[in-house]
């Protein structure tokens, strides 16, 4: 099977602060990926780096084979619905919508009927149709997160990325957005960053466990047992490495690898 | 006060410039109170006092000064902006003192008497002359146009700036402009309500039309009328007590707000 994403040797930094150190990691098509890490691992930096929005440092990223450049229609991304301001004065149509415009600016820009009845396909995708109208500020934190999956999902991507798609949302929610993940999957290639177990025995396919760099990264036979020895055995491995700072890291940590 | 208006010049270009002024804050009001740029306005705002110091000492027009510092002091916040890391508080902060002090030494560097800048600090709306009028209107028509014309474009980005960078809109250039466009909406207030009292102006009719529509055409084009509204009513009040205009506009303005709000809260039990 075609390779949809491909990381060879990626480092990023903040400064003099190293984020990801030396990754390779590839993605088949059609895969469904969990990553997992503590907080602070460069999980987000991940989906961000592969997204273009931070620099790598050194290493390469290609995208069905072509640079970050190309890739804007390809990848879609859901970011976790509490980055956003919530009393914005916006619809759940109109936040659809503007996945549509892409590139460079649009003046005198009017949406077309046919994208208007695409943004309601979307909507009727994760369960939101004849929502269109409502502010933004009216929904559930779960109504929300299936919104910005529906935007993302308008623009037609190959590559879906998610970052932490059911954090605090509810556990009716929860289920919702993996049930819908799992659909989409027969068509769409899934990226999904979480520290929820349950959506790595349910429905994720593999699994890359992260802490600054690739600890693990493998494919699970999905069943309890296996998963709750993965939750422990990269704590274990890391541990080896680098003692001290990870064993403070997880004094406080209630969400780890 | 028709009588004035019709026999008065100079009234009637305070009213002119007080609804050109409320067009452009009242669009610009609801967009950096969306992306939560009031205080950057404010201290590109208070940096502006240093062109007015400089076109006092070199012989040319004090506005144009603002003008020119206004936008150096955006562009350079909105350099800072997108290092992440460097607090962009902090350097709005000096920049907003910064200015202000450049001000201060350029007019006392003039040599003999020096000028009267209550107008600059405060605001004197029935001090507009002709030239301010046409560089109001001028930067009414700028605004009005990139705001119009790529609404839809503005729309995305103020609801999420990152997924629209990610879609491939231009972002960084949204960004300026509308750091620029808020440079010019200082600027513009100046003549009106001054230097000092310029966030009122700019935060009042935003917030007071964010409490009564949840849609951002709406609230632009309420927030335009409600400005429209503080300004001609400062105005009258000011022409008939005669009271400073500046000071008058913004209190009415701030207790209109407070009236919406109590309104809608007594509404809503």
């Amino acid at each position: 099977m075609k390779d949809a994403i491909e990381i060879k040797n990626l480092n990023v930094s903040y400064g003099k602060h190293t984020a990801l150190r030396d990754i390779s990691l590839s993605v088949e098509e059609g895969e469904y990926l969990g990553i997992m890490g503590p907080n602070g691992s460069g999980k987000s930096t991940l989906l961000k780096a592969i997204l273009g929005l931070v620099p790598a440092k050194s290493g390469e990223i290609r995208i069905f084979g072509n640079t970050l450049h190309d890739n804007k229609k390809i990848l879609g991304y859901v970011p976790q619905f509490s980055d956003l301001d919530r009393s914005f004065p916006i619809s759940v149509g109109e936040v659809v919508l503007t996945s549509m415009q892409k590139g460079g600016l649009h003046p005198f820009f009017r949406f077309s009927k046919q994208q208007r009845e695409e943004a309601e396909k979307s909507l009727e995708a994760v369960g939101l149709s004849g929502y269109s109208d409502r502010s933004i500020s009216q929904l559930s934190g779960g109504e929300l997160q299936r919104l910005l999956i529906a935007r993302a999902l308008a623009a037609g991507p190959s590559v879906l990325l998610l970052d932490e798609p059911t954090a605090s949302v509810d556990p009716k929610s929860r289920e919702l957005i993996y049930g819908l993940l799992g659909k989409l999957n027969k068509k769409i290639t899934i990226i999904m960053v979480t520290h929820d177990m349950t959506a790595i025995s349910s429905e994720v396919k593999k699994l890359a466990c992260l802490n600054e760099t690739l600890v693990y990264h493998g494919e699970p036979r999905l069943t309890e047992k296996v998963v709750s020895e993965l939750y422990g055995c990269p704590v274990d491995l890391i541990a080896h490495g680098l003692p001290h700072r990870v064993l403070k890291e997880h004094d406080g940590g209630e969400h780890c690898c | 006060m028709l009588n004035a208006l019709i026999n008065y010049q100079f009234i009637r270009l305070a009213l002119a410039a007080g609804i050109l002024t409320s067009i452009v804050c009242g669009i610009i009001g609801v967009i950096i109170a969306e992306k939560k740029l009031v205080m950057l306005s404010g201290g590109i705002a208070h940096t502006a006092y240093g062109g007015v110091g400089l076109g006092y000492l070199c012989g040319f027009e004090p506005l144009l000064g603002a003008l020119g510092f206004a936008i150096c002091a955006a562009c350079g916040i909105g350099a800072v902006n997108r290092r992440k890391g460097a607090s962009s508080d902090v350097i709005t902060a000096m920049l907003w003192s910064f200015g202000m002090a450049l001000g201060i030494v350029f007019i006392a560097l003039m040599p003999g008497y020096p000028p009267d800048l209550n107008s600059y600090l405060f605001g004197n709306i029935l001090s507009v002359t002709k030239l301010d009028l046409y560089l109001e209107a001028g930067i009414c028509i700028i605004v009005l146009a990139i705001v119009l014309i790529f609404y839809n474009d503005w729309k995305s980005y103020l609801f999420d700036s990152e997924f629209a960078g990610i879609i491939g809109l231009w972002t960084t250039l949204l960004e300026y402009s509308l750091l620029i466009m808020t440079a010019l909406a200082a600027v513009i207030l100046i003549r009106v309500v001054g230097i000092v009292l310029i966030l009122a102006l700019l935060t009042a009719p935003a917030a007071a039309a964010s409490l009564v529509t949840k849609k951002l055409g709406k609230r632009m084009l309420l927030s335009v009328l409600l400005g429209i509204m503080y300004c001609t009513g400062g105005l009258c009040i000011s022409y008939y007590f005669n009271i400073p205009s500046g000071a008058t506009i913004i209190i009415i303005s701030v207790l209109c707000y407070f009236a919406v709000y109590a309104l809608r809260k007594t509404a809503k039990k």
